[in-house]
């Protein structure tokens, strides 16, 4: 069981890598790329898993060493925090250029979208 | 003076956002139309004369805080007053590389900032310029202060995504296709940096750099693990540096960008974020081992013939240069790999300081004069309308300083002395062939000659000859912009003529850095 | 699409009755994210929805003559300069990022030294900045009449 879910998570992120090389239109290359944001995300958050761990939230009335002892990593958490504002960011900047590109070009063809050449 | 080297990333982000407030305070801007959009202060020139001197304020004292950091002693600043006791929390890491890196950073983006000054009038939003750009170079500085990964990744990411809305700035049809191009290809390479940084998270338990170091050998440095972690970073690195196979973003992205912005991308960026980044992975953290050695020798010599060949056929002369960029970072690389390859093989010491020092010499002399040559193409394009080479001609008397300085620049980038390029290659070739690597030797000196033969191409159709078309009526730039081209000018004469004391007080830490003799990312400061 | 503006009446007075309660919700969660999950981001990507629910519900131009332009990109960097203050204040306290403020008893709603405030500056800026980016997103149309911005 533990392996497996690690090649899923490849698996995730080799269809997005499929889905920015081989697909034509623009908005499934944008979703390609999201797709792989998103693998990366779930990878990071599956490292820092413990089998039958808890939150790592603390309690008032908690012992702490005993929350130690037991709870996931919570430092790949707050790494998938930064990484999911980041893919925010760009998945932002990716649409409003592809609006942008489908009023300068009329097409969301990338295969049209090829006037710079050499 | 610990309390400097943050600065450094809070003052560029602090003008950026002091930038957006100000030019957007309501009632201020005039000109509203219908629909809620409007040319933002349009009416309004002197606020915007006043925000940008804001903005060069913020850059030179960047700039002077960098060089006041090149003599201090600092080494490790611990963010948050947390005590090092186990490597736990975030570190700010200023020894002999870094300063050095900032120093070339600061002084490019200076430099861009004082030409944007008039070439960035013909737009409209500058306001919104000036804060990605801030944004982008406070990111840069906070990339090589960085002390662990994932900070780096995220500054890394920063400058990215500001370069990527910096390319597309002009909103025409051609910069639009650049920058998606550019903002897909940088996307997938960042998420695999990611990949590599989350692998080696997971096997050491530490993000910390010189921690990762520490306990990489118990895990095995070439166990399976850490070639997937290295693979993936260093894939994903080389993209960021414009390596061949990975650089088909770069001749489509430099030339669309606005003149100042390519300076900052093909003089600062693919160095600061891409092969900064490559020598700290490899020398500082993963270690040097044939492999690794191995596989930057072969992107830098590829990248350096590949990028040449494709450069020699060029009639865009911004596409020339962003061809020309690819094969000098191979220069930088290639030196680099060597190094690291007598580091594995045990060879001497002195000969890898040698190719660490023309590598990095090689750097700092690249952002120079390929910002030089950059913006005196934005002169170029402003004045007289084109960026073609064969519609050019007889700059020489059209626009005296411009193209003074882009013959400066032309022949430092050629390789002939007294310039910077000059004794930058000599070192490079000198120290591979010391090395042992003959073959390797030639085929850099055959660059540095195909590298002469397209500047001669180029002074000949763009200086020389006699005026086509719009040139005709080319007349010199503004003065903010021959101001810019002169200080780079200098810089270009002086890092030539100043090699030796140069070497003593600013090359000798950084290569100490890379080659572990100061031990680890202090500096020689015992944490 | 008739005459008026946005959605139905019953779509506007829901929105307006709502959105409140939305945006006090987002303001809750960034400001118990030492305590729970949550915190800057998540109360900033809910008080922006708050924002667009009522861009949605009356349309763009009703809506921007409320919410402007100009006043989302000045809390954006305000929210923005307000963190990077809170950093710059640490210095107060000896180094870059520290605590000046003094770490309470776990699990109190006034504790955890400077992360609440941070929180508000981050619940500012990731607010104005959603909001920011979804006016200028709306702010395309269909081909034949794009105020193009």
């Amino acid at each position: 069981m533990g392996i497996a879910i690690y090649i899923l998570t490849f698996a995730l992120l080799l269809i997005g890598l499929y889905g920015v090389i081989a697909k034509r239109n623009v908005i499934k290359i944008i979703l390609g790329v999201l797709i792989i944001d998103y693998a990366v995300n779930m990878l990071l958050v599956l490292i820092g898993y413990r089998r039958d761990g808890v939150a790592p939230i603390v309690s008032a009335d908690e012992d702490v060493k005993k929350w130690a002892a037991a709870s996931v990593d919570p430092l790949p958490q707050a790494m998938v925090l930064t990484s999911i504002v980041i893919g925010l960011g760009l998945a932002a900047l990716m649409v409003a250029m592809a609006i942008r590109l489908y009023q300068k070009y009329g097409t969301f063809d990338m295969n049209e979208i090829r006037r710079l050449k050499g | 003076m610990d309390a400097l080297v943050p600065l450094l990333v809070v003052v560029p982000l602090a003008t950026a956002f002091a930038v957006v407030a100000l030019a957007n305070l309501p009632g201020l801007a005039r000109g509203k139309s219908e629909g809620g959009d409007r040319l933002a202060g349009a009416a309004e020139p002197s606020r915007h004369r006043a925000l940008s001197l804001l903005v060069c304020a913020a850059v030179l004292a960047n700039l002077i805080i960098s060089l006041v950091l090149l003599r201090a002693d600092v080494g490790k600043i611990y963010v948050g007053g947390w005590t090092p006791i186990k490597a736990l929390g975030i570190e700010l890491v200023c020894d002999g590389l870094a300063k050095l890196m900032v120093v070339i950073i600061n002084l490019v983006a200076l430099v861009s900032i004082i030409f944007s000054w008039s070439y960035m009038q013909r737009f409209t939003k500058v306001w919104l310029f000036e804060a990605l750009f801030l944004l982008m170079t406070g990111a840069m500085n906070g990339v090589v202060l960085a002390g662990d990964l994932f900070n780096m990744y995220v500054f890394l990411e920063i400058a990215a995504i500001s370069s990527y809305a910096l390319v597309a700035f002009g909103c025409e049809a051609e910069e639009l296709e650049a920058a998606f191009k550019y903002l897909i290809l940088g996307t997938v390479g960042s998420a695999f940096i990611l990949v590599g940084v989350t692998i080696l998270y997971a096997l050491t338990g530490h993000l910390n750099m010189a921690k990762v170091h520490e306990l990489l050998p118990v895990v095995g440095q070439t166990s399976p693990a850490v070639l997937l972690a290295a693979a993936a970073l260093l894939g994903g690195l080389a993209l960021k540096a414009a390596m061949v196979p990975f650089h088909a973003w770069l001749p489509d992205a430099h030339p669309s960008a606005p003149a100042p912005i390519s300076a900052m991308l093909s003089g600062v960026l693919i160095k600061a974020s891409g092969v900064y980044a490559l020598a700290r992975i490899v020398f500082n953290v993963l270690g040097p081992s044939s492999e690794y050695a191995a596989i930057l020798s072969v992107l830098g010599v590829v990248s350096m013939v590949v990028g040449m060949f494709l450069a020699l056929g060029q009639q865009d002369f911004k596409r020339l240069l962003a061809y020309s960029s690819i094969s000098q970072a191979g220069y930088i690389v290639l030196a680099f790999g060597v190094a690291a390859h007598l580091l594995v093989t045990g060879g001497d010491r002195s000969i890898a300081a040698l190719c660490v020092f023309g590598g990095l010499f090689h750097l700092f002399n690249h952002a120079a004069f390929k910002s030089l040559l950059f913006l005196s193409s934005g002169s170029i394009e402003q004045q007289a309308g084109t960026r073609m080479l064969k519609e050019m001609g007889g700059l020489t008397r059209r626009m005296p300083v411009t193209s003074f300085c882009c013959r400066i620049g032309a022949l430092s980038i050629a390789g002939v002395p007294p310039f910077n390029g000059f004794f930058s290659k000599l070192i490079i070739i000198i120290a591979l062939a010391l090395a042992g690597q003959l073959i390797l030797a030639g085929i850099a000196a055959g660059v540095a000659v195909g590298t002469l033969l397209m500047y001669v191409k180029v002074q000949r159709y763009a200086l020389e000859g006699e005026p086509t078309g719009a040139a005709i009526s080319a007349r010199e730039a503004p003065v903010m912009m021959c101001v810019a081209l002169v200080l780079l000018a200098v810089v270009c004469v002086a890092a030539g003529l100043a090699l030796l004391p140069l070497r003593d007080m600013v090359f000798g830490p950084a290569e100490d850095v890379l080659l572990g003799s100061a031990g680890n990312l202090t500096g020689g400061v015992t944490p | 699409m008739k005459q008026q503006h946005g959605m139905t009446s019953i779509v506007k007075n829901t929105a307006r009755l709502v959105s409140g309660f939305i945006a006090i919700f987002g303001v809750y969660v960034a400001l118990t994210g030492h305590l729970g999950p949550g915190g800057g981001f998540a109360g900033g990507v809910i008080v922006s929805s708050a924002g667009a629910l009522i861009v949605l519900a009356f349309g763009r131009r009703l809506a921007t003559k409320v919410i402007t332009d100009e006043v989302v990109h000045v809390a954006d960097a305000l929210g923005a300069s307000l963190f990077l203050l809170i950093a710059v204040l640490g210095f107060l306290t000896g180094a870059f990022f520290a605590s000046f403020i003094p770490v309470g008893d776990l699990g109190h709603l006034k504790s955890a030294g400077t992360i609440p405030l941070s929180n508000l500056a981050i619940l500012v800026k990731v607010g104005a900045g959603l909001l920011g980016a979804f006016l200028a997103l709306s702010a395309f149309r269909l081909a034949g009449k794009e105020p193009s911005s």
